[in-house]
């Protein structure tokens, strides 16, 4: 749902003067539209918060928590929240090359950071430690997997959007949508520092 | 895993003969009305003018219209409810067998709240708002169309149901563990979850476009207290969207990985949770219900303020009673759930916040009381709602602050008590209100006037049939019935099933002169004609357009002074001036990127209910494609040249003039 108020971005309208910049508004639309996606996460913190106790008799988090391995996915998401910062700097400067560059650098971390969480996922199957154990790992990969779920959409949007760059330039338009999926980046980063503190820090207690 | 999943050709209810009647019905209609269209030769105008259109106000007008069809479906389940309830007494069985009998309860409720209550009211929004801000349209036209056909999606597929599959036996809350795959295994609950996951998304996203609206799109020198109190109170209403739609979209997405994927959320084994569905269902739901009650508020203050030709009395205390009844909406959910229990202490707090809520709403009782004492009421069909609502909700409160003190909710819980107090405040409040809403601005909508001595037949209907039908509920509560009850053996309750009964076909009565009124007002049209576009003397910038509005609402854009802005301007002098040059007007042109989108994911929920994997994919697939498409169409907008602006609004000023 995210992407459908993009697609609103260029129908300027409800102005008497001539091209009114709407960016302002999508900025805005989009940044509320961030705040119901804060309520689903929410909503589902609060189902973990509830149900990771309830391990019914298999594994806690104590037993299948690697701080070291997270640190590592989580330094990944991290450092691509500062590289596409550096993006935007260089988007708002007209640099094209070097916007491309760090865009690239930046999908390059996500894909490292879904890359070990799919790994840290078909590990905890394959030792039957899976989503229908118990109520507990159910609200795990519910929760870290949306997140996931969420960088996936982030990274074929970043896709898209270094196609858009490459074709047709830094115009106000792909700027306007690189503004947007920034606002979406750092979102997700401050998720995943929720998600590290309460899932993993919390449960290797 | 066959070819079509879980469907097969005894997917469909032969057997059912209501079903099979019903359908039949259906489909002869749909021919009817297809026939129709083909002899007028308007499927070029549906398609261009309507179906795609990104105009707010023929989108509320298409909600509405939706509102209406589902109000009959809805309806019809009321009604087979009660005479099965009126037929099954002293042990009989009935003509509805439980299962079937299941099923109409639930598809009831979900219908009347999701389909019917919130399309009439986002309609209703969606036709005014805009107008009475001084904009040109939405902040995001293509995603109010979206919105739209993904409200939609969801009605076909609750619609669907009927004749493929089934759908919930579960009441429309769809409580675990008897919604999970172990207690529910058809495609019922699947019915459900998609149905109301798809529309909710819409709903979401209409919460967001209308708050980007409200907050970026106000015409010049209108602050935020001085917008009219129909827009003040929507606004309210989306916060609540945007702040409780998201959490049932997370509890009917956790509610689907326990279905499909054998998660634990909910499920007795494995360490699930029942009660953490109860917990997330009622944070969206009881928000929802200040969701559909608080556009009506508006609704009723717009009226009386315009019909006793006053201001409103009260107007920021009226914004502020709204403010609270919405933060308040979201701290008293576990009223729902007394029982489920929660220590004396924790059901306290909630007990006294639910009665909490009975202040700030007696605040705006006591407005519109203020606002009608000295001043000269005109008994219009929207008054008679407004006045109809005023006594019928207050019972209705009064009965819910009764229901909050835990001690007598442990009693009262789960009967028909229950039952008739919602209604007493959905139906007494929020659907009174979308009818006066509906007579109110139905001339600026369509440019014609509603009968009016139809419109007070109907009102009385509906008013008689009310009090008829639900105050006997009150009295089966305490006589100790439960709610959804297939069939009774208790004498003492006869004489009231009986009674509620009658009720229901008053009702209907009432119903069936909302159409005939709709069908002779628009027979008798060219003698109604609304030209003057300010038909009862309205206080708000609406009031100031055309009736209905041309297409980009507002040539010049208005400069507003005051709450009451177009009150203001006509006391000024400053209404219908002619201007000498008009500015080229910006505006978004019709797609049809909605509708298709929306018709992929309707797929994709109907793959999903029946295990299509194949058709979920591709439906996916598509809808992302079309999204790209549209995202890089680049002819998208175009100008209303000043020449045709100038001709357009000459010719409705020389109407004012002859009116």
């Amino acid at each position: 749902m995210s992407i459908a108020i993009q697609a609103d971005l260029h129908v300027a309208h409800s102005d008497e003067h001539e091209h009114h910049d709407t960016s302002g508004n999508t900025l805005f639309g989009f940044w509320i539209y961030l705040m119901t996606d804060c309520i689903l996460f929410a909503s589902v913190f609060a189902t973990y918060a509830v149900l990771f106790m309830n391990t019914d008799g298999g594994v806690s988090g104590k037993d299948i928590f690697e701080l070291d391995f997270v640190l590592i996915e989580t330094a990944a998401l991290l450092v691509s929240s500062i590289t596409y910062g550096v993006a935007m700097i260089c988007a708002k400067h007209q640099k094209k090359a070097a916007t491309l560059g760090w865009l690239l650098i930046t999908f390059a971390l996500g894909c490292v950071f879904i890359g070990m969480e799919v790994y840290e996922f078909h590990h905890l199957i394959e030792h039957g430690n899976g989503p229908d154990r118990s109520a507990f790992l159910s609200a795990f990969f519910a929760l870290v997997g949306m997140h996931g779920l969420h960088v996936t959409a982030g990274l074929i949007w970043m896709l898209i959007m270094m196609v858009e760059v490459l074709t047709t330039g830094l115009t106000n338009r792909s700027v306007t949508r690189l503004s947007c999926l920034s606002l979406f980046w750092h979102f997700l980063d401050i998720v995943w520092v929720c998600v590290f503190t309460v899932v993993y820090l919390l449960g290797a207690l | 895993m066959s070819f079509f999943g879980k469907l097969t050709l005894e997917s469909i209810p032969y057997h059912e003969p209501i079903i099979m009647v019903t359908l039949a019905v259906v489909g002869v209609i749909g021919l009817v009305i297809a026939a129709l269209i083909t002899k007028h030769q308007k499927w070029g105008v549906l398609w261009h003018d309507w179906l795609t259109s990104v105009d707010h106000k023929r989108l509320g007008i298409m909600y509405i219209l939706l509102a209406l069809v589902m109000l009959i479906r809805g309806f019809s389940d009321a009604i087979m409810m009660r005479t099965q309830q009126a037929l099954a007494t002293n042990g009989a069985a009935g003509y509805l067998p439980p299962e079937h009998y299941d099923q109409i309860f639930t598809a009831h409720g979900v219908i009347m709240i999701i389909f019917m209550a919130m399309p009439f009211m986002i309609g209703l929004m969606n036709l005014i708002l805009p107008l009475q801000i001084g904009a040109r349209d939405v902040a995001f036209p293509f995603l109010n169309n979206l919105s739209f056909w993904l409200t939609t999606s969801g009605a076909v597929l609750i619609n669907i149901s009927l004749g493929l599959g089934e759908f919930a036996k579960t009441g429309w809350v769809a409580y675990p563990p008897l919604s999970e795959l172990a207690y529910s295994p058809g495609v019922g609950v699947d019915y459900y979850i998609w149905a109301l996951q798809i529309s909710g998304i819409g709903t979401t996203l209409t919460g967001v476009n209308f708050i980007a609206t409200v907050l970026k799109m106000r015409a010049p020198g209108m602050k935020l207290m001085q917008m009219p109190i129909f827009t003040w109170t929507c606004t309210w209403a989306n916060i609540l969207i945007v702040a409780s739609f998201p959490i049932l979209t997370a509890v009917l997405g956790l509610l689907t990985l326990d279905r499909y994927l054998d998660f634990h959320f909910f499920t007795n084994d494995g360490g699930g949770n029942a009660m953490m569905y109860i917990n997330l269902f009622w944070a969206w739901g009881h928000p929802e219900v200040y969701i559909l009650i608080l556009p009506a508020f508006g609704i009723f203050s717009e009226v009386i303020s315009t019909f006793t030709s006053k201001r409103l009395f009260g107007y920021s205390s009226m914004v502020w009673a709204s403010g609270a009844i919405s933060i308040l909406g979201f701290i008293v959910w576990l009223h729902h759930f007394f029982t489920m229990g929660s220590s004396a202490n924790v059901n306290a707090f909630f007990g006294v916040m639910t009665m909490v809520i009975a202040v700030p709403t007696g605040v705006k009782l006591f407005n519109w009381l203020f606002t009608i004492y000295r001043g000269r009421l005109r008994i219009t069909v929207p008054v008679l709602w407004t006045l109809g609502f005023m006594v019928t909700f207050t019972i209705g409160g009064m009965t819910g602050v009764l229901l909050a003190v835990p001690g007598a909710d442990y009693v009262l819980h789960n009967s028909l008590f229950l039952i008739a107090h919602f209604h007493n405040t959905i139906l007494g409040g929020a659907v009174f209100g979308y009818m006066a809403g509906f007579a109110f601005w139905f001339p600026k909508a369509m440019g014609f006037h509603l009968n009016e001595r139809l419109g007070k037949a109907s009102f009385w209907c509906w008013q008689v049939g009310f009090y008829v039908a639900f105050m006997p509920l009150y009295v089966l509560g305490f006589l100790g019935m439960t709610r959804r009850i297939n069939h009774t053996d208790n004498p003492a309750w006869n004489f009231w099933i009986y009674f509620a009964a009658v009720g229901a076909f008053i009702i209907l009565a009432g119903i069936i002169l909302q159409f005939v009124q709709l069908y002779v007002s628009f027979r008798d049209r060219e003698q109604n004609l609304d030209t003057t576009g300010d038909p009862w003397n309205g206080h708000t910038l609406e009031w100031s357009t055309s009736s209905p509005p041309q297409f980009y609402n507002f040539a010049k854009l208005p400069h507003v002074t005051d709450i009451d802005a177009f009150t203001d301007m006509k006391e000024k002098g400053q209404a219908y001036q002619r201007e000498q040059a008009y500015q080229p007007i910006h505006m978004p042109k019709n797609t049809a990127s909605g509708i298709f989108m929306a018709a992929c994911i309707t797929a994709v929920g109907f793959a999903a209910i029946w295990h299509i994997w194949w058709l979920a994919i591709a439906g996916l697939a598509s809808a992302f494609v079309l999204f790209l498409v549209r995202a890089y169409d680049n002819d998208v907008d175009y100008y209303v040249q000043p020449d045709e602006v100038t001709r357009i609004e000459h010719a409705h000023l020389d109407n004012v003039v002859r009116g």
